[in-house]
């Protein structure tokens, strides 16, 4: 909790006057039956009118204090949710921009937006009721308790024998409610999971003809969901009864206790109506309470969700760095003897993905790997300032897993990756990230202009510069196109361009950045052959001084490279130029005749 | 400008439309919700008209709950009553003699039966109506997903998922809200209102009046703030929309933005979009927080009047005490459930919006239904025609022009050409996911609209452009293809697709689960099981839309030697970029603008020099 304090600290005022302001309220509710009393007690019993009047005015007036405590403490809890959940936010959506790569593998992608929207929206509620309802509803039944007591001591321990019980009952309802609405919960996410799927798949299932199958399926869900919600509520349901019940009990006991005692002349009629009027109140604050209480239970796992991202300790950062000033400057790569596993996935609990499935590693492209097995083992070479390098082999073989330990995406299990002479762990991640221009395989457009996504490279770049690196990724000829050129506006995820032109924007992207070292992770599948060429060829003539490293399924797209790098497994095959390599490697030979039809091929 | 300035302006540009959805505080289910800023139902009569539909399929616990409610709203009421005879005769006894602690007794065990019946009446209540409300709902969702079963692929093409999700989510328990619990206390407080008001008047006609006085200026102050705070919170749950739509991109694209070194950036708009939301928060928060404390001092001094009023006329025209207890008590309850009716009336109004959603879709035309005497092929061999096929997704614009083509079982035939040639809407015309315009297509002489929907389908499996599994095992999801092959039969479909040895990789083997999305395996691997998900299946008809472009060329390869034997009595159609995979085809289709430009074998092709040629030089400057 002690985290929390600086987001408390500068609504503090407001933290503490808001709850203060909520008891005038409670002051009016309990004052007003009492003054009520002395009307029918004093007034009506000696038929002083001007009495009447005079408490009337006071009961007003108490009414008066009442509102404006109401609107203030309700102001003041706004203040101080509002504000103490927005710096929160503001704050995890920073600590988010820290993690690395490896941390965003471990939380899912949707279990952080949820984190940062449903859960601060969750614990913004329960800020607020707290605030609203921290002194209000103890207030309420001190304050009723204490009138009660000071208009009959003997009618208010039939209270003090209710109290405890209606505590009770309220209780163990909630105790039974709470895990079946957890239970509900669950049963909630699976059918929400199960019709996600269908939608997404709706053209797998149309043309297998699965429709009576995925009804199957989604009726056993929906029957699940009704069965588990009528569980809980059915539960929940009995608090109402339960309630009502203790308070009739309650008001039928008082009125026969008072009864007998005003018929024995030791009490006035008045103080019964009041009285009945605090046990109303008391009880009802009670319940209040208890809803409160079940409502922070459930804010509690939002509040637990939250701080799990505030405590995480990111996979790698730059704090240990020697040589935070340096700049890459040159552009030369050099890998010593490295072995690289991504990091086990179990670092967070998330209990909302938790779904009995065996836990696979988070990357994607780490296929058939037990947890923490060795994706690249002992990898050494160089790179000189300038070169093109090729990646090739085959799906899985690790190629990716080499290139993400350049820009320091992920850090190595042994050995040194060297740029410039100098191990990436002693660069700061920002001028590493600067150096090393990276297009990843799986990679975003952002929703903006075309041309607001192009300077996500530079963003001082000259329109001029937007164009001339656009045209190097043979991008600004269907830029050009479009109507509104480069002020076109992309759509989340870029959906409406089609998957050649969204690779040749991220490439354009990339170039801008004007990196001495560029990485391209397959990053012109989707673009035509003759394309692709023309694309070689810009990084040819205009990127000449730039170290790039290109992975291609494609022998034709890194043929003419300085060289290429062939690798099998998480193992460097060979390095050679094409012409060596056709010479001498079976893995290069084999990749060139499965693309190159074998009797057209006349070595 | 400044940089603030401009950067709040793209902001704006970007998320400006976007608004969560009512009611969730946003969360996922709102980033589609361009459409639900106008929450307001259109029809309401005829929605609430097909909600009674599920609702009155439940007639005989319906009229239970409605004799509980009765009996309930009934006991309440007269129990509450109870109280002035019991002060007038018993306690305080009006003729003035001493009470009669007996008859008290007895009347406190008559009002306590009164209490008893009616808090067990409302328990009965309120399970019978949860159960009508759930069980309501769990026909209507088993409607919309079955309707939308029924639908059209391109009904797909014009609504995006996360719309469709949040009918499912947001409007459904709405709707799920209003039936299990809002319609019945807006019922009971009608009912409390009416008895409470008639006792009341029986009781005492100046107090009623004087109670009724405060209730127009009460409900002016309850709609005007109703109104600002609506305002407000319009504006509040679009500031809150563009946030979450910040947030769930940015997050989308995290690796991107590290890549780029745009953390700084990225917090910079944030935080715009986070103090915006602040101000909108705290205004809508408080004006919505507003309405409790003052509709709490409106019943204050309604019970202050009363007291006061009530008083007077004990002393002027001998009101008796125990009437002005019992009105004392009218007058706090008087004022709940008004306030509980126009409170529930705008979820009333939201939850009927989304039914209307609901039913929207529910109403959406469905694929059209076969012929009467539609054909049922036995077996299929596929033998394909298409003959002066068009197709336009909408009729002003074509996007295939005149395509014609055969192709005869055991024969593959190739589409080539650049993105948005028209390849994939050649193929999804075949399992009828859109219907030609002009032209027809025959498989086996018979046109392919005059088969069983189902049955064509059965014949023709596809490999998807984009691939897709669902959550479970591999198994399972392997014999999707078809439910009755045997684990051997499933083995031997991922051996032929190469997937078998990186699946025995896997910790689990074939019982590993996957995530339905299949973000736990890399693009290639997910290809390969869709591959082998089509080889399982024994459909005559064969179609691979780019179905290994994630794939390494080798593996490729193995591929295609294992589907051989397969391909041997199939028509295959492949769709491929790289052209590798094509040239072993008995026919390549050079497609460009939806038309078929060039076709012919491989080598008829390159002798022809012409669009063909050109694409194979790319790759042919490699000899």
């Amino acid at each position: 909790m002690k985290k929390y304090t600086p987001y408390i600290k500068p609504y503090l005022f407001f933290f503490i006057v808001g709850p203060i302001m909520m008891l005038t309220e409670v002051f009016g509710e309990v004052w007003i039956p009492r003054l009520m009393s002395m009307i029918i007690n004093n007034g009506v019993a000696n038929h002083d009118i001007a009495y009447i009047l005079r408490i009337g005015l006071l009961m007003l007036g108490a009414c008066l204090i009442m509102i404006c405590g109401g609107v203030l403490g309700g102001y003041f809890s706004v203040r101080s949710a509002v504000g103490f959940t927005g710096d929160l936010r503001r704050d995890l959506f920073a600590k988010v921009q820290t993690f690395s790569f490896a941390d965003l593998d471990d939380f899912s992608t949707g279990s952080l937006v949820t984190r940062l929207t449903n859960d601060l929206q969750q614990i913004q509620m329960m800020v607020m009721m707290t605030l609203r309802m921290a002194l209000r509803s103890p207030g309420m039944l001190v304050g009723g308790l204490i009138m009660a007591m000071a208009l009959n001591r003997e009618l208010a321990m039939i209270l003090l024998i209710v109290i405890p019980l209606l505590a009770f009952s309220i209780f163990l309802i909630m105790k039974t409610a709470y895990p079946r609405f957890s239970r509900m919960q669950t049963a909630l996410d699976a059918l929400n999971n199960g019709i996600q799927e269908t939608l997404t798949n709706v053209r797998v299932v149309k043309s297998f003809v699965r429709e009576e199958h995925e009804e199957e399926k989604f009726t056993k869900l929906n029957g699940d969901l009704k069965q588990r919600t009528l569980d809980a509520m059915n539960t929940v349901i009995l608090t109402m009864p339960v309630m009502t019940f203790f308070m009739n009990i309650t008001a039928v006991a008082v009125v026969w206790f008072g009864g007998n005692r005003i018929i024995a002349g030791r009490m006035q009629v008045g103080d019964l109506t009041a009285f009945i009027t605090y046990v109303t109140q008391i009880l009802m604050s009670l319940m209040m309470l208890s809803m409160v209480i079940l409502g922070s239970a459930r804010s509690m796992a939002s509040f637990k969700r939250v701080s799990e991202v505030m405590d995480f300790v990111p996979d790698l950062d730059d704090v240990d760095a020697k040589q935070k000033d340096r700049k890459v400057e040159w552009g030369s790569i050099e890998f010593q003897d490295v072995s690289f596993a991504y990091p086990a996935a179990d670092r967070i609990q998330d209990d909302e993905t938790t779904s009995g499935a065996a836990p696979l590693p988070g990357a994607g492209f780490a296929p058939g790997s037990a947890v923490n097995r060795n994706v690249l083992e002992h990898i050494s070479f160089k790179i000189e300032p300038g070169e093109t390098v090729g990646i090739l082999g085959a799906t899985g073989c690790g190629k990716t897993s080499l290139v993400q330990l350049i820009p320091r995406l992920y850090d190595v299990t042994a050995g040194r990756v060297l740029v410039d002479g100098v191990d990436v762990r002693d660069y700061s991640l920002y001028h590493l990230r600067e150096g090393v221009g990276m297009v990843l395989q799986y990679n975003t457009l952002f929703s903006g202009t075309i041309s607001e996504n192009l300077r996500w490279g530079n963003e001082d770049a000259s329109d001029e510069d937007v164009v001339r690196y656009a045209e190097y990724a043979q991008a600004d000829s269907f830029v050009s196109a479009f109507k509104e050129g480069y002020d076109k506006m992309i759509e989340q995820g870029g959906t409406n361009v089609s998957g050649g032109q969204k690779q040749r924007l991220c490439i354009a992207r990339a170039l801008l950045k004007r990196p001495k070292i560029l990485i391209l992770d397959d990053s012109t599948s989707a673009v035509d052959t003759a394309t692709e060429r023309r694309i070689n060829e810009a990084f040819a003539t205009e990127l000449k001084e730039t170290t790039k490293l290109i992975i291609a399924q494609r022998i034709g797209s890194v043929k003419d490279a300085d060289r290429i790098i062939v690798m099998d497994d998480g193992h460097i095959v060979d390095i050679g130029n094409h012409e060596e390599l056709i010479r001498r490697c079976s893995e290069y030979q084999e990749i060139y005749y499965s693309q190159v039809e074998r009797n057209e091929v006349a070595v | 400008m400044t940089r603030t300035e401009k950067l709040a302006a793209s902001l704006e540009k970007r998320y400006g439309k976007r608004v969560a959805a009512a009611g969730s505080g946003g969360g996922p289910g709102g980033r589609n919700a361009r459409d639900r800023q106008g929450g307001k139902p259109k029809n309401v009569r005829h929605t609430i008209g097909r909600l009674m539909v599920y609702v009155l399929q439940e007639k005989a616990r319906l009229a239970g709950a409605l004799v509980c409610v009765l009996i309930s709203t009934f006991s309440m009421l007269a129990a509450s009553y109870m109280l002035r005879p019991i002060i007038n005769t018993y306690i305080v006894p009006l003729d003035g003699t001493r009470g009669d602690p007996a008859g008290l007794f007895r009347a406190l065990l008559v009002m306590l039966s009164v209490y008893m019946a009616g808090i067990v009446s409302t328990y009965l209540q309120s399970r019978l109506l949860m159960r009508i409300g759930q069980n309501s709902l769990q026909r209507m969702r088993e409607d919309l997903f079955s309707h939308m079963q029924e639908l059209p692929v391109r009904f797909y093409d014009g609504n995006t998922r996360g719309d469709l999700m949040s009918r499912f989510t947001n409007d459904i328990d709405n709707v799920g809200n209003m039936l299990s619990s809002t319609l019945i206390s807006v019922f009971t407080a009608g009912l409390t209102l009416a008895g409470t008001l008639a006792l009341m008047l029986y009781t005492n006609v100046i107090l009623t009046f004087v109670t009724i006085l405060v209730i127009p200026l009460m409900l002016k102050a309850v709609t005007k703030i109703a109104q600002t705070s609506g305002k407000y919170y319009s504006l509040q749950q679009s500031a809150l929309g563009a946030l979450n739509g910040y947030v769930e991109e940015s997050i989308t694209g995290q690796k991107v933005i590290k890549v780029f070194n745009h953390e700084e950036i990225t917090k910079e708009e944030f935080n715009i979009l986070n103090e915006k939301l602040k101000t909108n928060q705290i205004k809508a928060q408080f004006f919505g927080g507003i309405m409790g404390p003052v509709m709490n001092c409106s019943t204050q001094v309604t019970y202050t009047l009363t007291a006061v009023v009530g008083g007077i006329l004990c002393v002027l025209r001998g009101f008796d005490i125990g009437g002005l207890t019992v009105f004392l008590n009218y007058s706090r309850q008087f004022g709940r459930p008004i306030n509980e009716i126009a409170m529930t009336m705008t979820s009333v109004f939201s939850a009927l919006a989304g039914a209307e959603r609901v039913f929207a879709v529910m109403d959406a035309e469905p694929e059209t239904p076969d012929d009467a005497d539609a054909y049922v092929p036995q077996p299929m061999r596929g033998d394909v025609v298409m003959e002066h096929v068009s197709f336009g997704y909408n009729e002003d614009h074509m996007v295939l022009k005149d395509i014609s083509l055969y192709a005869h079982p055991g024969q593959k035939i190739a589409f080539v050409g650049s993105t948005g040639a028209g390849k994939t809407t050649v193929m999804n015309l075949l399992p009828r996911f859109y219907d030609v315009q002009q032209g027809t297509i025959t498989i086996d002489g018979v046109e392919i609209r005059h088969y069983q929907r189902d049955e064509l389908r059965k014949n023709i499996a596809m490999v998807l452009q984009e691939s897709h599994l669902f959550t479970g095992t591999i198994m399972e999801n392997i014999r999707y293809g078809r439910l009755d092959a045997t684990d051997e039969e499933v083995i031997e479909a991922a051996k032929t697709a190469s997937a078998d040895a990186f699946i025995r990789h896997l910790p689990m083997g074939y019982q590993t689960v996957i995530d339905g999305d299949g973000s736990n395996l890399s693009q290639g691997q997910r290809q390969l099981l869709n591959i082998a998900r089509a080889s399982v299946s024994r459909a005559p008809v064969l179609i691979l839309d780019e179905a290994t472009s994630s794939v390494d060329t080798r593996t490729e390869q193995l591929i295609n030697e294992g589907m051989h034997h397969l391909m041997d009595s199939r028509t295959t159609f492949v769709i491929a970029h790289r052209l590798s995979t094509v040239r072993d085809a008995n026919a390549i289709m050079v497609l460009e603008h939806g038309e078929i430009i060039e076709r012919g074998t491989h080598e008829d092709l390159l002798k022809m020099q012409g669009r063909y040629y050109e694409l194979y030089t790319g790759k042919a400057e490699l000899d």
